[in-house]
C-alpha cells in the first residue's frame, strides 16, 4: 500500500516519536482553527532540521503523496485541514531565532516562531515587528507569512507582505530558493510578493527575514461612541480625509459592545450604536498635535462620547475590550462563526444594511467587529452548533456576507485566506481566466499538485456545480482541469 | 478606450499566432533600461485617463497610459502623493510604465516601494485577454498576489491596462538638513536613525556630506530638526529632485552607471565614484570596472547590482538568478504568456 511505503520512507529520515501515524496520535492534528471542519492526516512528520524537511518532501514527491504545511494551526479557514492520504508537516521545531542585526534593524527567524516572540527579543533594542494579527500569541511567522496576515497595526504598518525581506523555500521537489535579500529588492520577479499568502501552496518556507520598526515614543488612543452605526462610518473617512493615518482605527457594533464590555469592563458607554477606537502613534508632540484634529473630527462627525486615554494602563484598558471582543461574543452565544471580508470604507453603512437584512433572513444574530481603517469586517454570526441545521444556516449566511463584499467592490478575504472555507465564494469573485491562471502559477511551482491539494483556488468543476461560473453552451471551456 | 483595448488584443494575439516579439511601450522614457528592447511596439500612450480616485478611501485606480504628471496632480489638489515618489524624467513617463518598471525614489525606504503599494491591476496576458487581479482595497488575500508579481516585471508577464494604487496624504511639513561626515559615519548614523522614531523620508550621501529630509506633523519635524542637528538647506525640494531624476552633478559622468542594492549597513568596495540613498541601502556607482568586478563587489556586500545605464551593455543587465530560480521564472513566464511574446530579453536574455 502507498501509506505503508511513505510510512517506511518517512521513518529513515525522522528520528523515533517525529513521525505520527496512529489514530491517537495524529487526532490533534485533525483541524486549525476552523474547528467546523475535522479531517485525519495520514500521518504527521514533524521534522527538526531543513534537511528532514528536504527529504521528507522529496519522498512525497516521488510517491505522489499530498503534503500540507502546518505552522501554529490558528488559520480560520482551513488552510491547515490535513489531507486523509497526505503528510501533514508540522514546522513547530523550527522555533528559533537565527540572527537579530539591531543596526539593520532585521531578524532572521525559523517559521515555527510566534509572531509575538519576535518583538519580545528585539524589544531590548527599542525595536518591533508591526504585523500584529489578534493570535499573535499562538501563531507562526510562516504561517503569518503564508496567510499575509495583518492586525491593527496594517493601516500604518502594512500587511506581512509589506514588512518581510527574504524567504528560505522548500519546493515540493526538494530544491532550496532564496526569495528576496536583505537588500531592498531583488533581482528577477517579485516572487516574495507571490509566495506571501499563497497559503503554503507552493512551497514550504523555512527561513523568514522580517523588517524591524523603531517603537513610538508615544501611542495614544481615543474613544468616540455614535447614536448611528452610519456616522460611525463616515468619521472614518472623515479622519483619513483630514490627512491623519492612525496606527489603528477600529469599530465596533452595539451587540460586540455589550458582550465585551460584560466580559472586561473596559468602560465602553453602552447606550450607543457603534464605537470607533483610534490610535495615534508617534513622538510625543506629534501624537499631541494630531490628536487634537481627530477629536475635532470626531466631534464633527456627530460622536455623542469622546474619551481619550489619559495613561497607559486606560489605553490598554480600552483596547482590551476590542481585542477581547471575539472571546467576549463567545460568552454570549455557544458557537460563533467568524467571517472576514473585506470592502472600499465608503461601503460601509449599506454593507452593514445588508448584513442585518440578512441576519434576519436567517434568523441568526451577528456582532460586528471589524479594522475599520482598511475596511476589513468581522462580523460573527452566533449560532448554535447542537441545533439541528444551525451550522448550515451559518454558513449559508457567511457565504451570502462575502457576495456581498464582492458586489460592493470589496473581496471575499481580508486576512484570513480562502483555505477550503471560501473557495465557493471564488468563484464569485474570480472568472474562469483568472482562475486559469491561477492554476498554471500552482502548476509552475508544484507540476504535481502535491502542496496542500484543494485549498485555496477552486477547479473550474466546482465553480461550475456551485453555479457561479459562466458555462458557455452548457460546456466548460477547459474539461480537463481537475487534475489540479 | 474599449476599441483600443481590442486593437490591444488583436495586435497580441496575432504576435501570438506568429511568435513575434511585442514590445510594451509607454512614452519610451525607459528604452534605456533593462535588455535591449525588440519587438513590434505596442503603444500605450493613448489608453490614458483616471478610471476613479477617492481621496477618503486612499485609493487611485487609472489606465496605463496616464502621464505620471497627471496622476500627481490629481492627487496634489486633495493633499496627498505617491508615497513611493516615481522617477519620471520628463512630463510624459506613463503609470504603466512606472509600475512594469518597479523603480523607486528617495522615501523607497521610509514609505515603501512601488510595489508596497499596488493593490489591483486589469492585465491582458499573451493570449490577449483581460484578467483582473486585486482590487481596490487595502486588505485582500483573495487568491495569489498577481499585482504585485507583474510590478517590475518589465512587461514580461503581460500589458497591463489598469492600476489601483494607495496613496497617502502628504506630510504637513517637510524640511532638508545637511551636516558633513565621512562614509563610514554616515553610514552608522543612517542607520541609527532609523531604529528611532522620527520622521525620516530621505537620505543621500555623496562628497562628504549627509542630506536628511524630514517629514511628518509640524511638531514631529520640529522636535526631529534639534535632535539632528545640521544646516537647513532652503533648496531641499530641488535637491531631492536631481537625486530622484538623475539630474544632479553627480550623475553627469560618461562612464557605465551601476545601481546597487544591497544591505543598509555594509560598505561597497568598487573604483569610481559613489552616492548612497535610501539609508544606505541603495547605492549609484560610475565606474569603469568591468561587470563581474562589480557583481561579485555587490554580491559580497550581500546585494545586487544592476547596470543601469550604459553606452554599451556587455553581458547581462541584471544580476544572473541561480539555477533552480531561473528555471521557476521561466515556468511563471509561460503561465502569463505561453508563446513567450512578451518583451522578450528585457529582463533576461532566457525569456
Ligand atoms: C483568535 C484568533 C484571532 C486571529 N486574529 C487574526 C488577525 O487579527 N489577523 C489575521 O491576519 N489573522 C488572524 N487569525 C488567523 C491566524 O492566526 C492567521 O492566519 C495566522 O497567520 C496563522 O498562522 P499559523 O501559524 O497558526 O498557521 P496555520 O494555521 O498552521 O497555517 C495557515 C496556513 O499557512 C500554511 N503554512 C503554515 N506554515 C507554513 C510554512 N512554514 N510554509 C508554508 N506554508 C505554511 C498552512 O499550510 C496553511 O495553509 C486569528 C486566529 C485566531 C484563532
Ligand atoms: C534619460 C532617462 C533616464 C531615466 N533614468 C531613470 C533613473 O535613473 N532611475 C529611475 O528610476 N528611472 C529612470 N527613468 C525613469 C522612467 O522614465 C520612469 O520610470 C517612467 O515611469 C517610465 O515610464 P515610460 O512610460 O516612459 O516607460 P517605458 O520606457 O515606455 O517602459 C518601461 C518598461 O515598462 C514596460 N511597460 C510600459 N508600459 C507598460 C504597460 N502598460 N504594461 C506592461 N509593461 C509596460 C515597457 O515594456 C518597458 O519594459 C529614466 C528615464 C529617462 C528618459
Amino acid at each position: 500500500m502507498k501509506s505503508d511505503r511513505i510510512h517506511k520512507r518517512l521513518r529513515e529520515i525522522l528520528p523515533p516519536g517525529a513521525l505520527l501515524t496512529e489514530r491517537e496520535d495524529v487526532a490533534p492534528y485533525e483541524t486549525d482553527g476552523l474547528t467546523a471542519f475535522r479531517r485525519l492526516p495520514m500521518a504527521v512528520a514533524i521534522p527538526e532540521t531543513e534537511e528532514q524537511v528536504r527529504q521528507i518532501l522529496r519522498a512525497c514527491y516521488e510517491e505522489g503523496v499530498p503534503v500540507v504545511a502546518r505552522g501554529s494551526g490558528t488559520g480560520l479557514s482551513g488552510g491547515a485541514l490535513p489531507h486523509e492520504s497526505g503528510v501533514l508537516l508540522s514546522l513547530a521545531r523550527f522555533n528559533r531565532i537565527l540572527h537579530v542585526d539591531p543596526l539593520a534593524r532585521i531578524a532572521r527567524v525559523e517559521p515555527g516562531v510566534p509572531n509575538l516572540a519576535i518583538s519580545e527579543a528585539v524589544a531590548p533594542f527599542g525595536l518591533y515587528y508591526a504585523p500584529d494579527p489578534s493570535s499573535q500569541i499562538a501563531c507562526s511567522i510562516g504561517g503569518n507569512v503564508a496567510e499575509n496576515s495583518g492586525g491593527v497595526h496594517c493601516l500604518k504598518y502594512g500587511l506581512t507582505v509589506h514588512n518581510i525581506l527574504a524567504l528560505r523555500v522548500l519546493t515540493i521537489e526538494g530544491e532550496v530558493l532564496e526569495i528576496g535579500s536583505e537588500a531592498l529588492d531583488a533581482p528577477g520577479y517579485d516572487f516574495l510578493a507571490l509566495l506571501t499568502g499563497s497559503e503554503g501552496m507552493l512551497g514550504v518556507i523555512t527561513q523568514v527575514t522580517v523588517k524591524l520598526l523603531p517603537k513610538p515614543e508615544r501611542a495614544q488612543v481615543i474613544m468616540a461612541g455614535f447614536d448611528d452605526v452610519k456616522k460611525a462610518g463616515a468619521a472614518v473617512g472623515a479622519i483619513i480625509a483630514a490627512g491623519i493615518v492612525p496606527a489603528g482605527l477600529e469599530m465596533m457594533d452595539k451587540l460586540a459592545i455589550h458582550a465585551a464590555e460584560d466580559f472586561v469592563h473596559a468602560g465602553y458607554p453602552l447606550d450607543v450604536e457603534a464605537i470607533l477606537l483610534c490610535e495615534l502613534d508617534g513622538t510625543e508632540a506629534e501624537v499631541e498635535e494630531e490628536m487634537e484634529k481627530v477629536r475635532g473630527v470626531l466631534a464633527a462627525a456627530g460622536a455623542t462620547r469622546l474619551r481619550v486615554a489619559q495613561d497607559e494602563a486606560q489605553r490598554l484598558r480600552l483596547w482590551a475590550g476590542r481585542k477581547a471582543a471575539f472571546p467576549a461574543v463567545g460568552r454570549i452565544s455557544p458557537d460563533y462563526y467568524c467571517m472576514d471580508g473585506t470592502i472600499p470604507r465608503k461601503r460601509l453603512p449599506e454593507v452593514l444594511a445588508r448584513i442585518a437584512a440578512l441576519s434576519r433572513e436567517y434568523g441568526l444574530a451577528v456582532a460586528n467587529v471589524f479594522h475599520a481603517g482598511d475596511g476589513n469586517l468581522h462580523p460573527l454570526i452566533l449560532y448554535d452548533a447542537n441545533k439541528p441545521g444551525e451550522l448550515a444556516r451559518a454558513e449559508a449566511f457567511g457565504g451570502r456576507i462575502l457576495e456581498a463584499c464582492v458586489e460592493a467592490g470589496g473581496t471575499i478575504t481580508g486576512e484570513h485566506g480562502v483555505g477550503v472555507e471560501k473557495i465557493d465564494q471564488m468563484c464569485v469573485q474570480f472568472r474562469s481566466k483568472e482562475l486559469l491562471l491561477f492554476h498554471a502559477i500552482k502548476q509552475a511551482w508544484d507540476v504535481r499538485g502535491l502542496l496542500n491539494p484543494g485549498k485555496a483556488v477552486p477547479t473550474l468543476n466546482r465553480c461550475a456545480e456551485f453555479g457561479a461560473m459562466h458555462v458557455h453552451g452548457g460546456q466548460l471551456k477547459f474539461p480537463d482541469i481537475p487534475r489540479f | 478606450m474599449e476599441n483600443l483595448r481590442e486593437q490591444f488584443s488583436e495586435a497580441i494575439k496575432q504576435a501570438a499566432a506568429r511568435r513575434r516579439p511585442v514590445r510594451i511601450r509607454g512614452f519610451g522614457s525607459k528604452d534605456f533600461y533593462g535588455g535591449v528592447p525588440r519587438g513590434e511596439v505596442l503603444d500605450t500612450t493613448r489608453y490614458t485617463g483616471v478610471v476613479d480616485y477617492a481621496p477618503e478611501e486612499l485609493v487611485i485606480t487609472a489606465r496605463a497610459g496616464t502621464p505620471l504628471a497627471e496622476i500627481e496632480a490629481v492627487l496634489a489638489e486633495k493633499n496627498q502623493m505617491l508615497p513611493f515618489e516615481p522617477p519620471h524624467f520628463g512630463p510624459r513617463a506613463t503609470l504603466g510604465g512606472c509600475i512594469a518598471a518597479g523603480l523607486s525614489g528617495p522615501r523607497r525606504p521610509y514609505a515603501g516601494a512601488v510595489r508596497d503599494f499596488v493593490l489591483g491591476v486589469l492585465l491582458m496576458d499573451g493570449r490577449g485577454d483581460v484578467l483582473r487581479f486585486g482590487g481596490q482595497v487595502m486588505k485582500n488575500v483573495a487568491g495569489y498576489d498577481v499585482s504585485r508579481l507583474v510590478t517590475g516585471a518589465l512587461g514580461t508577464l503581460g500589458l497591463i491596462l489598469e492600476i489601483s494604487l494607495k496613496v497617502l496624504p502628504r506630510p504637513a511639513a517637510e524640511i532638508t538638513l545637511q551636516m558633513e561626515m565621512d562614509a563610514t559615519a554616515a553610514l552608522i548614523a543612517m542607520n541609527r536613525w532609523a531604529g528611532e522614531p522620527l520622521p525620516i523620508s530621505a537620505t543621500c550621501y555623496h562628497d562628504h556630506v549627509l542630506t536628511v529630509r524630514l517629514s511628518g506633523a509640524q511638531a514631529a519635524v520640529r522636535a526631529a530638526q534639534v535632535r539632528l542637528g545640521g544646516q537647513v538647506l532652503a533648496a531641499g525640494e530641488a535637491f531631492w529632485r536631481g537625486i530622484r531624476e538623475h539630474s544632479a552633478n553627480f550623475f553627469r559622468d560618461a562612464r557605465p552607471l551601476w545601481r546597487i542594492s544591497l544591505p543598509s549597513t555594509r560598505s561597497l568596495d568598487l573604483p569610481g565614484k559613489q552616492l548612497l540613498e535610501w539609508g544606505g541601502a541603495l547605492r549609484w556607482v560610475f565606474t569603469d570596472a568591468d561587470t563581474a568586478t562589480v557583481r561579485a563587489a555587490a554580491q559580497a556586500a550581500g546585494g545586487h547590482a544592476t547596470l543601469f545605464r550604459a553606452t554599451r551593455k556587455q553581458g547581462p543587465v541584471f544580476s544572473p538568478l541561480p539555477a533552480p530560480l531561473l528555471a521557476l521564472h521561466k515556468r511563471v513566464k509561460q503561465a502569463f504568456d505561453p508563446h513567450g511574446i512578451f518583451n522578450p530579453g528585457r529582463m533576461y536574455d532566457e525569456f
